[in-house]
């Protein structure tokens, strides 16, 4: 075997092992550029991965060489790839951008842990994302939500600490239900290989544990991926976590639990439980508009900069569940490719965040007067990731939301009122970055003597990355659109 | 009988029943991390349970034993995984515990909330 072949292994293998190392780092600075270099090779490994997924079908690699399903069976698929390149790409840009960033909210004696954490946390979510394996995905989400709950909760606001402890509780409670899933179908099957469940469940003669376990799964995912009402963690973590890690986590850790989400319904319970689309889309389409509508309510009403993306963030994943509720060819590539275009926006977003976060100590809205006059680079910045949030023509987010507009309409008369409210919240996403435009752009500052200095370059240059890269996919998707069809085929293959 | 004779199972119910009681209900933090250990520990029930055939043994080949019957080992091994993970979070909670401590001098919930609104 050469090298290449272990390449789904070595994602989750390199950051996991470099981790530790990184612990022992002491001089200054050395931590930050271990974390970055190994954050770079997690993004060439996924790069790699999803050249030959693009090329064959999907790759599956045996841990160990213990066939399935004895062994642990890692498969990477190009819904993998997408979220792949989606977590390593976030998390190799905010390290590369954010060490000014981190330097300020973080002592350097606290650094080598922070960022043995991060990479931790880089490790569980492709480890996720890359194994074939039930089980293995519970201790992989465990190592990410832990490692996660460390770096959101080394912010310096001490309100960060109520609000991860929060996270801790219902994340664990999330987990243990999805533990309780996977429990009751291995009563049942005796497997914990996803692709075998799926097959042995066709022997089961009594379906009650298997719709019993597709609902604890189901709960505890959307309790992950914070789906309206089961977001009560996610505001607060994402408002007073370090500006680098809510742009890091912002942009993949919800969607990392919406993936295996979508894999259980699609994979392991569509065939074998009947009807289960239509409970699907009866359970979830109703969460989805009240998160898109709700969500972006609060978000035209919040005062904090952070909290009001926080919130906008909670209705994008309304979006991705819409585009999955569909149950439709059209609609679940809506879905996967607003996960990708949402992601570039809200990095973007919250790294122009991380700008200002260098000037202010305090991001509340009324802070932030007539600050574009002072930062032009970084509001532009701004406006331009916050013009494909709200899905502008020409932005990534435009391409999207055109979509799931243009799969909701093959629904008939449910779909023009869908159509109706993602119109209403995108007017609701104009108004929020408006306001947010409007007072950096033609507010007062609050003292004529105070002046406030541009972003330090290098945090700059990763945030315009960012938000040209909202125009360049805006312009040529063809990537993340090949990608999304393509998983969005292998998903919805066992529909009737 | 039949219902009775499942009682493990009535047992994992009951005891998660319980934990996630005391994690909603419980207003004191530590308070809540016990509920949310005592909710784990339901499962780690539930799989041991799941694991036990009747008249099994531990899955240990013997020579000349031809007929024997084991249990599953399988999901004692998922367990102890559990475990480690359940002592992980518990460990981390406390942690954040003691820091909301450090800086509220509290570690109720209300008050903590209380003590944020003047900000």
């Amino acid at each position: 075997m050469i090298l290449t072949d272990h390449l789904p292994a070595l994602q989750v293998v390199v950051p996991m092992l470099i981790a530790p190392l990184v612990v022992l780092m002491r001089v200054r600075g050395l931590p930050w550029a271990v974390a970055t270099v190994t954050s770079l090779m997690a993004f060439a490994i996924a790069v790699g991965l999803t050249n030959t997924v693009l090329d064959s079908y999907s790759v599956t690699y045996e841990m160990g060489s213990w066939r399935a399903p004895y062994g642990i069976e890692l498969h990477v698929t190009s819904f993998s790839a997408l979220l792949l390149l989606i977590v390593t790409g976030a998390s190799t840009l905010t390290l590369v951008a954010g060490k000014q960033s981190i330097d300020t909210e973080i002592g350097h004696d606290r650094q080598p842990l922070f960022y043995a954490a991060w990479l931790l946390a880089l490790s569980g979510f492709t480890g996720i994302i890359v194994t074939g394996d039930a089980f293995n995905i519970f201790v992989f989400m465990e190592i990410a939500s832990l490692a996660s709950y460390v770096i959101i909760a080394a912010g310096s606001d001490r309100r960060v600490l109520p609000a991860v402890f929060k996270y801790l509780i219902m994340g664990t409670i999330g987990a243990t239900f999805y533990l309780i899933g996977i429990g009751l179908i291995y009563m049942m099957t005796g497997t914990l290989n996803l692709a075998d469940m799926e097959a042995r469940i066709h022997e089961v003669g009594e379906l009650r544990p298997i719709l019993v376990a597709a609902g604890f799964i189901t709960l505890g995912l959307a309790l992950k991926a914070a789906v309206f009402p089961l977001h009560a963690w996610l505001p607060h973590s994402y408002t007073y976590a370090p500006h680098i890690v809510t742009a890091f986590l912002a942009a993949c850790s919800t969607k990392v639990a919406l993936y295996v989400l979508l894999r259980f319904d699609f994979l392991v319970f569509q065939q074998n439980l009947s009807t289960h689309e239509v409970q699907f889309t009866v359970f979830l389409m109703p969460l989805a508009v009240f998160a898109i509508l709700i969500a972006s309510g609060v978000a035209v009403f919040e005062r904090n900069l952070k909290g009001l993306l926080a919130y906008s963030s909670l209705a994008q994943v309304g979006y991705i569940l819409l585009g999955a509720s569909l149950v439709s060819m059209p609609g679940l590539t809506a879905g996967l490719m607003h996960m990708f275009n949402h992601a570039l926006a809200k990095g973007a977003l919250f790294l122009a965040v991380a700008c200002l976060g260098m000037r202010f100590t305090r991001l509340e809205l009324v802070n932030l007067s007539g600050v574009a006059r002072q930062m032009p680079w970084t509001m532009a910045a701004f406006v331009l990731a916050g013009l494909s949030l709200i899905g502008v023509p020409g932005t990534a987010g435009f391409i999207s939301k055109w979509m799931l507009i243009s799969a909701a309409l093959q629904e008939g008369a449910l779909g023009v009122a869908l159509v109706a409210i993602i119109v209403v919240s995108s007017l609701l996403a104009v108004v929020y970055i408006w306001r947010v435009i409007e007072l950096a752009y033609f507010g007062d500052p609050p003292e004529a003597g105070q002046s406030v200095n541009e972003a330090p370059v290098w945090l700059l240059v990763g945030t315009w990355v960012a938000a040209l890269m909202n125009i360049y996919f805006g312009i040529i998707p063809s990537l993340p659109l090949s990608l999304a069809s393509e998983s969005a085929a292998s998903l919805l293959q066992h529909l009737p | 009988m039949e219902l009775l004779g499942l009682y493990n199972y009535w047992a994992f119910a009951v005891v998660l029943m319980t934990g996630l009681y005391a994690v909603i209900t419980k207003g004191n933090l530590i308070k809540k991390l016990i509920g949310l250990s005592i909710f784990q520990s339901a499962v780690f029930l539930l799989y041991i349970t799941m694991n036990k055939v009747d008249g099994g043994t531990a899955p240990i080949v013997q020579k000349g034993v031809a007929d024997q019957v084991f249990s599953n080992p399988l999901p004692q091994v998922l367990i102890l995984t559990a475990i480690v993970v359940g002592i992980s979070t518990t460990a981390l909670g406390l942690a954040i515990v003691i820091r909301i401590k450090e800086s509220y001098g509290t570690i109720e919930e209300h008050e903590v909330q209380n003590l944020d609104h003047d900000l």
